[in-house]
């Protein structure tokens, strides 16, 4: 493809897929540089799986194009896999066999050099914290274990472009962190990873991001400019005691344009903060909640992807409304 | 094939084996169920008509009715159990089961073979199992024939004719399966038969389970090749089903004693090249149908129906209409069925099999092309 100059390990024009009359990816377009870590982040059945296995040259497109580390998404798939490192949702390790037998096994299907077999072996063992585990059957590992395993299975050849999806589901937080300290690490050596989540807080540990939301790409961009560029409105953080009956008054503020709540407080969404900020002190005052505190806050990513989300309902629901 | 390619083939076959090794129920079915079948099969399924159970009447109660009756209860194929005394209890024991035939002589029996006038005596036989009848019937045919020979010859002698010999005799050589067992057919049928279920069902269940847990989504993400993928999983499962087949071949010569006349080796050859083709069958199977449960089903109904009605195993190809007799040229246990028997009762070799055993090469050709065909790199 002309657009692909060397810096760039994904391009895509265009993307679709549908399922019968059901359309997953539609006419998405973006680019991931080489190096970069990229997020999709979006609802579960938003299209990013669908998106990422087109990617990996598992799925064919519906129409568009596409390269990945400069091949053909429709035509040259062999070439892609075989620079590719693949994670896919469930974990998709052999139960029955051990963790080295699973090892083993990639290591033969991506024909790692003999002399180097050894040695990738005892990389992924070390990496995954599974060196004393190593005849343990995959079963019985736990889901943080599972997930490194198969993250070490998937670049046992060392691909220069890894593809995970939802590679945290299902795991906890501790091993969560770790496996992210394990993605800055092969960043850290010029390996492109792109990776699905839904979670907000891993979406700010990438570089850059692509919201999607029902087979549409809405925004894309590192996590800082989405929450300046995309936020037309500002956010306003409520404390008070009885949060939850303040939410219902503050709704019917003129000028708000969404209420939820947020830890233990509520975020507020309005198009002129400062205006809106004074009535609901006001209001506050007078309903009786004491100890409020009002102030506007840098939206987070949820803020954003909610704020995105809903103009692009209002949207849609308006070109309905044209067609009818 | 390079020999990077033979590297993942071997990765995948270790894998495969691994797979059976740890599953104890494709264990079992691999070698579990295909010994039952023979031992079952071997036991129970035999065409020979021994010890028909026969009840007696015997109103004549002489010298010579009771010679007449021993000729019977002598013989292998009849068995007296008991003697009945009215027509209500010949019935009662037929009725119950307790007796197949009954062989009723009558009052003057002896007296009127003595006088040299015909007599006759009167066989009730059980028709509801018509096989065992006809046979039964036969048999009892010879037995009165040859007593009323025996009966001609004496009374010639008696009146002093010349000593007198029937004028013709046929002397019956039976070759091949010179004890006329049943069991010396039917087992080597039997094996070919047990190899085709088997086999089938086991590569059924192989690709379509990858389907299911989700780690086909992750091995065609790599680079592995299709047919390196096919013929990684067949290889154990060809490790397994030859296993099998030394395991039956075992089975006939030490627990049933079927002579195996021709060549062992040209028997696991033609083995071989059988089992490489159901296994393939089965594959094919897998791959087209990605559910473990549709394609068992798919590959039982494949294989076993055919493989008992069409193969010639029980009921002789010859006999059939000729329209079921076209079908059957598309079972490839037909022709193992027939190696098998040429080459265990006859001891047939190579040179008057070729033909059928080109036809399962053919076979095999197909189905491994096809399953490889078949295989795509894709979800859909």
């Amino acid at each position: 493809m002309a657009e692909t100059s060397d810096d760039k390990a994904v391009v895509v024009r265009d993307l679709v897929r549908r399922f019968g009359s059901f359309v997953a990816v539609n006419r998405v377009s973006f680019e991931v540089r080489r190096g970069e870590i990229f997020g999709f982040l979006g609802p579960n059945g938003a299209g990013k799986s669908t998106t990422i296995r087109m990617l990996c040259g598992i799925l064919r497109p519906s129409e568009g194009a596409g390269s990945v580390a400069g091949f053909d998404i429709r035509t040259q798939t062999e070439q892609i896999k075989s620079r590719i490192g693949y994670m896919s949702q469930r974990f998709s390790l052999y139960e029955d066999l051990t963790v080295e037998e699973n090892i083993n096994f990639y290591s033969g299907i991506y024909r790692i050099a003999p002399d180097r077999k050894r040695e990738r072996k005892e990389w992924v063992l070390r990496m995954a914290g599974l060196a004393d585990h190593r005849n343990s059957r995959t079963s019985v590992l736990s889901g943080g274990w599972k997930q490194r395993l198969a993250l070490g299975c998937a670049i046992l050849h060392e691909p220069s472009i890894i593809f995970l999806d939802e590679p945290t589901s299902g795991v906890d937080p501790m091993s969560r962190r770790r496996f992210w300290n394990l993605i800055y690490e092969l960043a850290g050596r010029g390996v492109t990873v792109f990776v699905t989540t839904h979670y907000m807080d891993e979406a700010e540990y990438c570089d850059r991001i692509g919201l999607m939301y029902r087979g549409k790409l809405i925004a894309t961009g590192t996590p800082e400019d989405l929450k300046h560029r995309f936020m037309r409105e500002e956010v306003l953080e409520v404390g008070c005691e009885r949060f939850q009956d303040a939410l219902g008054e503050i709704e019917k503020l003129p000028g708000v344009r969404e209420v939820a709540v947020f830890g233990r407080g509520l975020h507020v969404v309005a198009e002129d903060g400062e205006t809106v900020a004074a009535e609901i002190r006001t209001l506050l005052a007078e309903k009786g909640f004491c100890s409020a505190h009002v102030e506007k806050i840098v939206p987070t990513l949820e803020d954003v992807f909610v704020s995105l989300i809903e103009a692009q309902d209002r949207e849609e629901s308006a070109e309905a409304e044209v067609r009818r | 094939m390079s020999s990077s390619s033979i590297r993942r083939t071997c990765a995948l076959a270790r894998k495969e084996f691994l797979h059976i090794l740890r599953d104890a129920r494709s264990l079992g079915m691999a070698i579990a169920i295909p010994m039952l079948m023979l031992l079952l099969f071997g036991y129970a399924l035999t065409l020979d008509v021994d010890n028909v159970p026969m009840v007696v009447w015997d109103q004549s109660d002489t010298q010579l009715s009771r010679d007449f009756i021993s000729r019977f209860h002598g013989s292998r194929y009849f068995s007296v159990r008991g003697y009945a005394r009215t027509y209500r209890e010949v019935e009662r024991e037929i009725d119950s089961g307790f007796a197949l035939v009954a062989l009723v002589v009558p009052r003057d029996f002896a007296s009127r073979v003595e006088a040299g006038r015909p007599a006759q005596v009167q066989m009730i036989v059980d028709g509801s199992d018509s096989n065992t009848a006809t046979i039964a019937m036969g048999y009892a045919d010879v037995v009165s024939l040859t007593f009323s020979q025996d009966v001609a010859i004496r009374w010639m002698q008696s009146v002093g004719g010349p000593s007198f010999a029937p004028p013709l005799e046929v002397r019956p050589r039976v070759w091949f399966n010179a004890d006329m067992e049943s069991r010396n057919y039917i087992v080597p049928g039997l094996t070919a038969v047990i190899m085709m279920v088997i086999s089938a069902l086991l590569t059924s269940l192989t690709v379509a389970r990858e389907w299911e847990r989700g780690t086909m989504e992750q091995l065609i993400s790599t680079p592995v090749k299709g047919y390196e993928l096919v013929l990684g999983k067949l290889a154990p499962y060809f490790a397994v089903g030859m296993f099998d087949m030394l395991l039956a071949v075992l089975m006939g010569k030490f627990l049933f004693h079927v002579p195996l006349r021709g060549d062992a080796v040209l028997l696991f050859a033609i083995a071989a090249v059988f089992l490489a083709g159901i296994l393939s069958m089965g594959m094919l199977v897998s791959i087209l149908m990605k559910s473990q449960l549709l394609a068992s089903q798919i590959a039982m109904v494949l294989t076993f129906l055919p493989s008992f009605l069409l193969s010639g195993f029980v009921y002789p190809i010859s006999n059939m209409a000729k329209p079921v007799q076209w079908i059957s040229y598309a079972v490839p246990a037909r022709y193992f069925v027939a190696l098998m028997r040429a080459i265990y009762l006859k001891g047939t070799g190579l040179e008057l099999l070729a033909g059928e055993i080109a036809l399962l090469v053919v076979f095999g050709a197909i189905m491994l092309a096809l399953a490889n065909a078949r295989f795509k790199k894709k979800l859909t």
